[in-house]
């Protein structure tokens, strides 16, 4: 992993580590009784807040995973360089692509 | 030589290692997954219920519980290597990871008795 990779591993990590605290404890609220579509977008729909807090999530976890998934598939695979860049660069448009695209389900509609 | 070279894995550091880039990429693959299933709303708000009532069986809940474990294991294993690389090493380095650990079996074991 070269230094600039490094460093956006770590800011990104810094940056989710409240994020993700946040996460766990709307998960814990989200299911005090059980889950369903109508308590989940009666919080969602129209939140400027939550279309922030989930739109720097997926922004900051998009460059995470793909760094994080870079690296393994650089140490544990056989696959030369240039195909484990591809498959993280593809990778992290994916996320952020279907991240943002939850975020709009559940602010916007 | 090969008994040298793997008596790392028993130290519960390397441990420690292996189950953050073990829970990383299981998050890795579930988030597709799970972003995609919230944008089952964009079709209707019917849609992201019916799935929200086929995942109340209990072996989904119980891939849940396994997914709160990873997840709050992997938010403080990597707590951990942020104290690491960025303050003065401290001694405890192990209690550190255990106590990671126990946190986040703590966190699913809450979550467990919550959902079920």
């Amino acid at each position: 992993m070269n230094v600039r990779l490094y460093l956006w591993q770590r800011a990104t990590a810094a940056v989710m580590a409240p994020l993700v605290v946040v996460h766990i404890a709307v998960i814990f609220y989200a299911t005090r009784h059980g889950m369903s579509a109508a308590d989940i977008l009666s919080r969602t729909r129209g939140s400027i807040a939550w279309a922030a807090f989930y739109g720097l999530f997926v922004f900051a976890v998009s460059i995470h995973a793909s760094i994080g998934v870079r690296n393994v598939l650089s140490e544990w695979t056989p696959l030369n360089e240039r195909r484990v860049d591809a498959f993280a660069v593809f990778f992290g448009l994916a996320l952020a692509v279907l991240g943002l695209r939850a975020v709009a389900a559940v602010v916007l509609t | 030589m090969i008994g040298r070279a793997a008596k790392h894995r028993d130290s519960a550091l390397w441990i420690a290692a292996m189950v953050h880039r073990i829970s990383g990429l299981a998050l890795a693959i579930f988030l597709p997954l799970h972003f995609l299933a919230l944008g089952l709303a964009l079709e209707s708000e019917a849609r992201l219920e019916s799935f929200l009532r086929w995942s109340d069986q209990p072996l989904v809940k119980a891939a849940e519980i396994a997914l709160v474990f990873l997840f709050t294991v992997h938010l403080l294993g990597g707590l951990r290597i942020l104290v690491i690389e960025n303050f003065d090493w401290r001694d405890g380095q192990k209690q550190l990871a255990t106590l990671a650990a126990a946190l986040s079996a703590i966190v699913a074991f809450a979550f467990l008795v919550r959902v079920f």
